[in-house]
């Protein structure tokens, strides 16, 4: 495999992480919770497309939008049913929480979708230029992953709720006196990084077999990205990505597939001790 | 006070007599209790009373495993095998907590996790040693069934034994002490004299041998070991759940979760094994939602308050 | 005792993100001495303790403790040797009782041997500071000025050779503004060498025996307090024409 080709392939998968890790990396800049169900949210993402195409023949970047749309409600309901009442509290809690729930949605997906891995094989040709090829889906799957991360950074950005999200993360307090409703910023916030990840999802599902089992790794790669870009920004989210991807498409070329995870592990805890808040960490979510 | 430590004393009787009167499952019951209970007092050092919200425990308890039962494939006899691996994870979670110590916070927590992450990675792909996937398998304790039963209930008990004994050491020592300033203000306690970080590696390394010995009689009692089940998400997520069901940062809390977490495993899951997962969970969210000081806070005699969600922690920047 | 300084400070210096906090400053404080430190906000008053207690490391100069390099000393070893501070914002251990937290002092840092000595300790300093009846409530519930005094017992505790007060008496009102200048000076009576950090130059001029002022991370003057105050430089820095006066008054009092 020629070189140009690992490094586009690993820039595919680097997009599609971006998109799997930038909710993840919103909720716990915004409500300081580490979101132990973020792996389960993307496989439930990759479900709801699996499903809609197999029973209604619904095209998989159709799904996307419903699927992220299931997502926000599922997660707008969860932070005001449960993380909210652990909000405050030390991230024993909130971690050991949200770990448990996690546990009962991969019991659940099991019971309902079996660990047995299911793909949806859709072949849209390929493209090909100086030598490297890419199928359609990925490239699609990749440009739509970076539609919405940046779609999300232009609500951040530009829109009133987006606004109201970055100040209740620079100071909630000072946000509070401001006349922001912080528990609905923290519902809102916690149903956009359960929507992101589920149209993240939706996009896997065309490329990647998909396993209730597989939830725990994406969670994984997710912790990578977040550590390794820093946490709360869109840009750092995106750096994040494109280096798990290409750490992880040259270390599975040179080293092995087995041991591609492992790098992207060993990365990040070596951040972790050269800088505790990863390579673009700062302040304010843009 | 008193009360509980006459109860515990009872309960240790009980234990200690089982090979006279149970059979194989009650052996195997209390073999388990002990497993546990050795590996949540072992948390309890770092996760309870330091407030390191550490999931590394399947890390060490696996590696500890390994580690013993690779000493006695390559023919060491098993109590110098698990010796073997004591003192290999006491010298691996030196290393690694100086190095993850450093974190704080939500930091720390996924560093612990991503440890567990590594370590089942590093187990499964390097299949030259452990066998991989594919397993390993350890040697066999001659003598038969109930006398194999015997003698891994015993060795459990002493894992938790030394983990009961070096907790109450802790709770009234000079340590425990420091440990328990450091957790309720790690920068006051640097201010005082504390020596932080020495402290915070002592417990944590304290922690990690409790459950590296744990792993390595684990894995001469069952005999064979796979990465997924020495490196279990399963185990580093139901240590601390116990610890805290009983209540973190007290001597006998652990001890207390253990219990009326296995015997509620033992009479509901096992007759849902299916819902194993989810059931967890579901306590999971009781116990964060109804029993945020675990059971000993419901206790009138409780010594002090429940050193926890006293304020909202800094955001990690 | 020895004569030498008992802290002598040479060409320190510190960056935070190209901003020079401190720009070599040198100063020695002899035992004994009450030394006002004072300056406007941001002047590096705080950073300058940091830096001499080991929260933060100097980007450049050198620190001698009694004799003793400790430049790149760790807060606990500081607090070890003898160095001790309060906060500007207090610090203790929320849900330990006072006691404990006093005792916490006593045994890390001070010559306490085992925790009941600790405690024989530290029930000394919190009668000193008048804290007794607080002495089982857990730290949290105390209100400022009693924390304040428990800062005080705290660091009184840990046995300090030079203890600096880093503006314990913001926040408070007059009475119990009079209470802490006793206590700042009865704890001088021990022998304590003392840094005093303060924007109240009622007590710095009330207290101090020497005087130095930071401005821009320098240090502009030091000298005895009523020289200080009549230096142009100082009066065009911090104080104002103003208040030059009265406080000219005030030292001559």
């Amino acid at each position: 495999m020629s070189e140009l080709q690992i490094l586009v392939n690993g820039l595919v998968l680097g997009s599609l992480y971006a998109c799997m890790a930038v909710g993840f990396s919103l909720v716990w800049g915004v409500l300081n919770v580490i979101n132990m169900l973020h792996g389960s949210f993307i496989v439930l993402g990759a479900y709801i497309s699996f499903f809609l195409y197999r029973h209604a023949g619904v095209h998989p970047f159709i799904s996307v939008p419903i699927a992220a749309a299931a997502l926000f409600a599922l997660g707008y309901a969860l932070q005001r049913g449960a993380i909210n009442r652990v909000v405050a509290r030390p991230v024993l809690t909130t971690l050991t929480l949200t770990f448990g729930l996690d546990m009962l949605a991969y019991n659940l997906m099991i019971l309902a979708f079996s660990a047995t891995p299911v793909r949806i094989i859709l072949d849209l040709g390929r493209v090909e230029a100086a030598g490297v090829v890419v199928p359609v889906d990925r490239l699609a799957a990749m440009l739509l992953a970076l539609l919405l991360t940046a779609v999300l950074y232009a609500v951040m950005r530009g829109s009133k709720i987006g606004r109201a999200i970055v100040a209740v993360r620079m100071d909630r307090d000072a946000a509070t006196l401001m006349g922001i409703r912080v528990e609905r910023i923290y519902a809102t916030t916690f149903a956009l990084g359960a929507l992101m990840a589920g149209a993240a999802g939706a996009m896997l599902a065309l490329i990647f077999p998909i396993s209730p089992t597989m939830s725990g790794q994406y969670l994984g790669k997710v912790f990578i990205v977040c550590v390794l870009g820093g946490l709360g920004n869109v840009p750092g989210a995106l750096a994040g990505g494109f280096v798990l991807g290409l750490v992880e498409a040259f270390a599975g070329v040179y080293l092995g597939p087995q041991n591609a995870m492992t790098m992207g592990y060993l990365l990040m805890l070596l951040l972790l001790l050269v800088r505790p808040t990863g390579l673009m960490g700062r302040k304010g979510y843009e | 006070m008193r009360t509980r430590y006459v109860l515990l004393a009872v309960g240790v009787a009980v234990l200690v007599l089982l090979p006279a009167y149970g059979g194989n499952y009650l052996v195997r019951f209390g073999t388990f209790l002990c497993m546990y209970a050795a590996l949540a007092l072992g948390w309890n050092v770092i996760g309870g009373v330091t407030g390191y919200p550490s999931f590394a425990t399947a890390a060490f308890f696996g590696a500890g495993a390994y580690a013993g039962a690779l000493l006695q494939v390559a023919h060491t006899p098993m109590p110098l095998a698990w010796a073997g691996a004591v003192v290999f994870v006491a010298a691996a979670s030196a290393v690694v907590g100086i190095m993850i110590l450093r974190l704080r916070g939500h930091y720390f927590a996924v560093g612990s996790i991503a440890l567990v992450e590594v370590a089942r990675l590093v187990a499964s792909s390097w299949s030259d040693l452990t066998g991989g996937g594919m397993g390993l398998n350890v040697p066999i304790l001659p003598g038969g069934p109930e006398y194999a039963g015997m003698v891994f209930l015993y060795s459990m008990f002493a894992v938790a034994a030394a983990a009961f004994a070096a907790g109450l050491w802790i709770e009234h020592g000079k340590l425990g002490f420091a440990l328990r300033c450091i957790q309720q203000n790690e920068d006051a306690a640097d201010m005082v004299g504390v020596n932080t970080t020495a402290c915070k590696i002592a417990a944590f390394v304290l922690s990690a041998v409790f459950a590296g010995a744990t792993g390595a009689v684990y894995a001469s009692w069952t005999a064979y070991l796979d990465p997924s089940d020495a490196f279990s998400i399963l185990l580093t997520l139901k240590v601390p759940v116990m610890a805290m069901l009983g209540g973190a940062g007290t001597v006998l809390g652990p001890i207390v979760g253990v219990v009326v977490f296995q015997a509620m495993e033992e009479l509901l899951w096992s007759n849902f094994l299916e819902m194993h997962h989810a059931i967890l969970g579901l306590m999971i969210v009781g116990l964060i939602f109804f029993l945020p000081g675990g059971l000993l806070s419901l206790g009138a005699h409780r010594r002090r308050a429940p050193a926890r969600a006293t304020s909202r922690e800094v955001p990690a920047e | 005792m020895s004569k030498a300084p008992l802290l002598r400070v040479s060409g320190l210096e510190k960056s935070f993100g190209g901003v020079r906090a401190v720009r070599q400053v040198s100063f020695e404080v002899g035992r004994g001495e009450i030394v006002g430190l004072i300056g406007p906000n941001g002047a590096g008053k705080t950073t300058l303790v940091n830096l001499i207690t080991g929260v933060v490391r100097p980007d450049g100069g050198r620190i001698l403790f009694d004799g003793a390099d400790v430049t790149t000393q760790r807060p606990f070893q500081a607090a070890r040797r003898g160095l001790a501070r309060t906060f500007q914002i207090v610090q203790p251990f929320p849900q330990m009782t006072v006691l404990e937290n006093v005792a916490a002092g006593a045994l890390f840092a001070g010559k306490a041997t085992s925790r009941r000595e600790a405690e024989r300790v530290a029930a000394e300093q919190i009668a000193f500071v008048g804290l007794q009846p607080f002495a089982d409530a857990p730290a949290v519930s105390l209100t400022l000025p009693n924390r304040k005094r428990l800062e005080f017992a705290k660091s009184l505790a840990m046995g300090p050779r030079l203890l600096m007060l880093d503006e314990v008496n913001a926040g408070l009102n007059s009475a119990e503004l009079d209470n802490a200048l006793d206590l700042i000076r009865r704890i001088a009576a021990r022998g304590i060498t003392i840094i005093l950090i303060e924007h109240l130059m009622k007590v710095v001029l009330g207290l101090s025996t020497r005087i130095m002022v930071l401005h821009h991370g320098e240090l502009i003057r030091a000298g005895a307090p009523r020289d200080v105050i009549a230096d142009p430089r100082v009066v065009e820095a911090y104080l104002g024409q103003k208040f030059a006066k009265r406080y000219g008054r005030l030292a001559d009092a």
